[in-house]
């Protein structure tokens, strides 16, 4: 009885936790064992990305190892300014001009998938809209009044948001519906979300590149450690088999 | 190989210890799930050391550097992440199986006379532990490393006379700097462990010269003379303890029986750790908080500041008293309280087993009082959470008032004379 | 030792034999396995003390661009944290490697400081360029490079050369070690190879 209360007490932080108002968050389904999409990522990451954020914590060649891109393919596709291959991935954007135009300096990327989540940056990418109000012309659901422009509109297409009026509680209030691309991007909208979850999937993998192997580790480990349970118990019980209770 | 050993033998009395002290120490039968606990620990600090010293190897104590080299020690020495792995979640698998030793001693028990010192350096290991987990967390010089320590380190300040100075002669400097991440290293890496290690040391020796307590509470050792031929233990007990008593049939001989029972124990515990270490050593963000793989910036304050998981149920304390002072006060004060308990608790019957119904409820309340404190301190502020946690403070402390005062006249149960199960 | 009062603290009651022989069984593979975790459990720490990406990387083979290196220059780069020193030698200082031979420790290089495809009189790939790292085989000072008749000064008749002040050791323009000095080989060629007629790659083998 005791324990069972006990028990119970143990469960009690699993309730519920508040949620804020704020924008919710689509479900990022990324796959880390989808080599052709995490090479996607990163090329959209190299092209797209780079310009003013840095994963100075990863190396190009970790990369291209894990990622099974040849060195040549690599430096061809994913490295425009002649680095080595083993160079840590780094931006040309100097810190102090890009706090000077942006507000504050770019954060480096390594390791946002860690920090934010995936969901965030999948919906973050895709909540960007048309704010003429704004420096670069663009405000962001999830972020809102972000510093940071929408890089890959050339994909998206011009997204504006669009709301509608609704009677709640006998007072009109504007409802978000949704943002919708103008369709003057390269990619359509069931594209641009792949090639977004394709760009989560790569910062999933560069927060953490051993996440795989771990797992795969992990299983064997398990597994042995369950053989060994099974005899030091068997061990065990022999010996207190003798013993009285 | 035995004239070896009788050599050695007579230089340093190896064999004797270990007979003494780990062969035939005679153990309560029936010590159940619940005293495991101790033995893991043990285990978890020789992992915390071990894995401790393989990442310093690699890690840079500067604030320049410190984020970078955690990180090149996940990604660019082999293995790095796992050891890296193994002492994150060594800290917290410390704190839960600790959490659940000091709970065994209180429900048995085990704090009552003649275990008074026992407990006290239990409770100075336990306050040895939270100073080396904290500053081990400042280490990896990320955001919640950062303002973790500015709130904690600033608390100090709150101290009359002296506190703003004594804050920055912590720091070492007039903010949370690099002096302060060296000198937590130092601590961290060298000081703080060996005076846990010895501080183990000493909690082991006190607790086998009065004998382990058990789930009964009562004695396995009787005085000499008074038991019948029968009523002795069958096995081999070292001399130490069969001059000074007769050891009842209640007992096992520490090897092979308690070892081999800590070794199931032990693969159970390790398959928990490793699931937790291969598949999810975040754990939610329980035990490696996201706005940690973040670096530190001293001018971004994150949206909220928590401490680790353990250390939450203090830090709703604290903030539950709006005054700055009194609120530390509270805190420390929750702390010296779980010192106080063998003189707190006036009665003489050890086990939750034998004792009043009031008694078993005020331990349960006491458990779900601290986790709901936990929850409380872990999780963004509301409130209903300041008025709840105002409420859970009383109630904390209340555990011990009640106690007071019910243990001097407490209708307890007949205790056994033998051990039960 | 342990086992002696192991075995009077197992029970008092009769053994049967089958239970010895199931204990015996059950204590030998826990046993094992426990080992075989062990050593499992140690193999992360030991593979912690490889070279990491950054050693790798630092490491890595070095490109030289030899073409603007004039006859009788030494040029120096660093490969793996080591100097390296490239020499193009001129034909008279070819020619006049042969009559010092009998001064010399190995002159024929038999001892293993060089690849084979430097196993020959001159040390090299092509005859002109000289490619050594500049450690000094006695106890790792780097030497200086004697020319112009400097060298004349500590061997007698041999007007260029490499000498180590720590101990006065001395090798000839192919790095050859000669007598009666403490340091017992030639100095070692490292693996390397011509990409092109102008440019070097140290570190590896073609």
């Amino acid at each position: 009885m005791k324990k069972l209360i006990l028990a119970i007490a143990l469960l009690l932080p699993s309730l519920a936790f508040a949620a804020g108002s704020k924008h919710p968050l689509d479900d990022a389904d990324y796959d880390l064992t989808d080599k052709a999409s995490l090479q996607n990522g990163a090329r959209i990451f190299m092209n797209y990305c780079l310009g003013c954020h840095q994963q100075q914590y990863q190396r190009y060649s970790r990369t291209f190892a894990d990622l099974d891109i040849p060195d040549e393919i690599g430096q061809e596709y994913l490295q425009f300014t002649g680095e080595k291959v083993t160079d840590y991935i780094t931006s040309p954007m100097p810190a102090e001009s890009s706090a000077t135009w942006f507000g504050a300096p770019p954060p480096d990327l390594t390791l946002v998938a860690r920090v934010r989540g995936a969901d965030w940056i999948y919906t973050y990418l895709r909540t960007f809209y048309v704010d003429d109000s704004k420096t670069f012309g663009v405000n962001n659901l999830t972020f809102p009044n972000v510093g940071m422009p929408h890089v890959l509109q050339e994909l998206q297409g011009t997204p504006r948001i669009s709301y509608e009026d609704a009677l709640i509680d006998g007072e009109t209030v504007k409802q978000y519906v949704g943002i919708q691309s103008d369709g003057d991007g390269e990619l359509s909208p069931e594209e641009y979300d792949q090639a977004i979850l394709d760009l989560v999937n790569y910062l999933q993998y560069t927060g953490e590149p051993s996440r795989l192997a771990s797992e795969k580790l992990g299983k064997g480990v398990l597994v042995f450690i369950f053989i060994f349970f099974i005899f030091a118990y068997l061990l065990k019980k022999d010996y207190w088999r003798d013993v009285k209770k | 190989m035995n004239g070896f050993l009788n050599w050695i033998e007579q230089r340093i009395p190896m064999m004797r210890v270990a007979n003494q002290h780990a062969i035939q120490y005679p153990a309560p039968v029936n010590m159940n799930f619940w005293y495991v606990f101790g033995f893991l620990a043990t285990i978890v600090l020789v992992n915390q050391i071990i894995t401790g010293i393989w990442l310093t190897m690699n890690f840079e104590p500067s604030a320049e550097r410190a984020f970078f080299s955690v990180e090149y020690i996940m990604r660019e020495i082999d293995f790095g992440w796992l050891i890296r792995y193994m002492h994150s979640t060594g800290a917290s698998a410390f704190f839960i199986v600790v959490y659940m030793h000091m709970f065994r001693g209180m429900i048995y028990g085990s704090y009552q006379k003649p275990r008074e010192l026992l407990w006290v350096f239990g409770m100075l290991i336990y306050l040895a532990l939270m100073a080396e987990a904290f500053m081990g967390y400042v280490l990896p010089w990320g955001q919640m490393s950062y303002w973790g320590a500015q709130v904690i380190v600033s608390l100090f300040s709150a101290i009359p006379v002296i506190g703003p100075d004594l804050v920055i002669w912590i720091q070492g400097d007039y903010v949370i700097s690099g002096a302060t991440l060296n000198r937590f290293f130092a601590l961290h890496v060298i000081a703080l462990p060996l005076v846990i290690v010895i501080l183990v040391f000493l909690h082991i020796i006190a607790l086998h010269e009065v004998g382990s307590n058990n789930p009964d509470g009562i004695a396995i050792k009787h005085k000499k003379g008074s038991l019948a031929e029968e009523d002795k233990t069958k096995y081999k007990i070292h001399e130490y303890y069969t001059d000074k008593y007769d050891i009842a049939d209640d007992i096992v001989p520490f090897f092979p029986h308690i070892v081999l029972k800590d070794l199931v124990a032990f693969s159970i515990f390790l398959g928990g750790f490793a699931y937790i270490m291969f598949f999810a050593p975040e754990m939610g963000g329980y035990f490696l908080e996201h706005p940690n793989f973040e670096i530190a910036n001293p001018l971004k304050t994150p949206e909220h500041i928590f401490p680790v998981w353990y250390f939450t149920p203090f830090y709703a304390i604290l903030k539950a008293v709006p005054d700055k002072l009194f609120g530390v006060l509270a805190m420390f004060g929750a702390i010296a309280a779980l010192f106080a308990l063998p003189w707190v608790d006036r009665g003489s019957v050890r086990s939750w087993r034998y004792r009043s119904g009031l008694h078993t409820w005020n331990l349960i309340i006491f458990a779900i009082v601290f986790i709901f404190l936990g929850y409380l301190g872990g999780t963004p502020q509301a409130d209903w959470k300041i008025v709840a946690s105002q409420i859970l403070t009383v109630m904390y402390f209340g555990f011990f008032g009640l106690l007071w005062i019910y243990s001097k006249n407490e209708k307890t149960k007949p205790v056994p004379e033998r051990i039960t199960k | 030792m342990s086992n002696v009062s192991a075995d009077a603290n197992q029970s008092a009651s009769n053994e049967q034999p089958q239970s010895s022989n199931r204990r015996k069984f059950l204590t030998v593979a826990t046993s094992v396995i426990g080992g075989v975790g062990a050593v499992g459990a140690a193999i992360p720490f030991v593979a912690s003390w490889n070279p990491s990406a950054k050693a790798k990387a630092a490491g890595a083979d070095i490109e030289v661009d030899i073409s603007g290196v004039a006859p009788g220059q030494l040029i120096r780069v660093m490969w793996r944290s080591k100097p390296v020193w490239i020499v193009r030698r001129t034909p008279e200082l070819l020619a006049s490697l042969e009559g010092i031979e009998d001064q010399l420790r190995d002159p024929s290089s038999e001892q293993e400081q060089q690849p084979l495809y430097a196993q020959n009189r001159y040390r090299s790939i092509k005859e002109e360029y000289l490619v050594l790292v500049g450690i000094c085989t006695h106890l790792g000072c780097s030497p200086q490079h004697l020319a112009d008749g400097a060298f004349a000064e500590y061997a007698e008749g041999v007007p260029e050369g490499f000498f180590c002040p720590c101990h006065g050791s001395k090798f000839d323009m192919a790095g050859r070690v000669f007598q009666g000095v403490p340091a017992p080989l030639n100095l070692v060629v490292p693996p390397y190879q011509f990409l092109t007629d102008t440019t070097l790659l140290i570190g590896s083998d073609a």
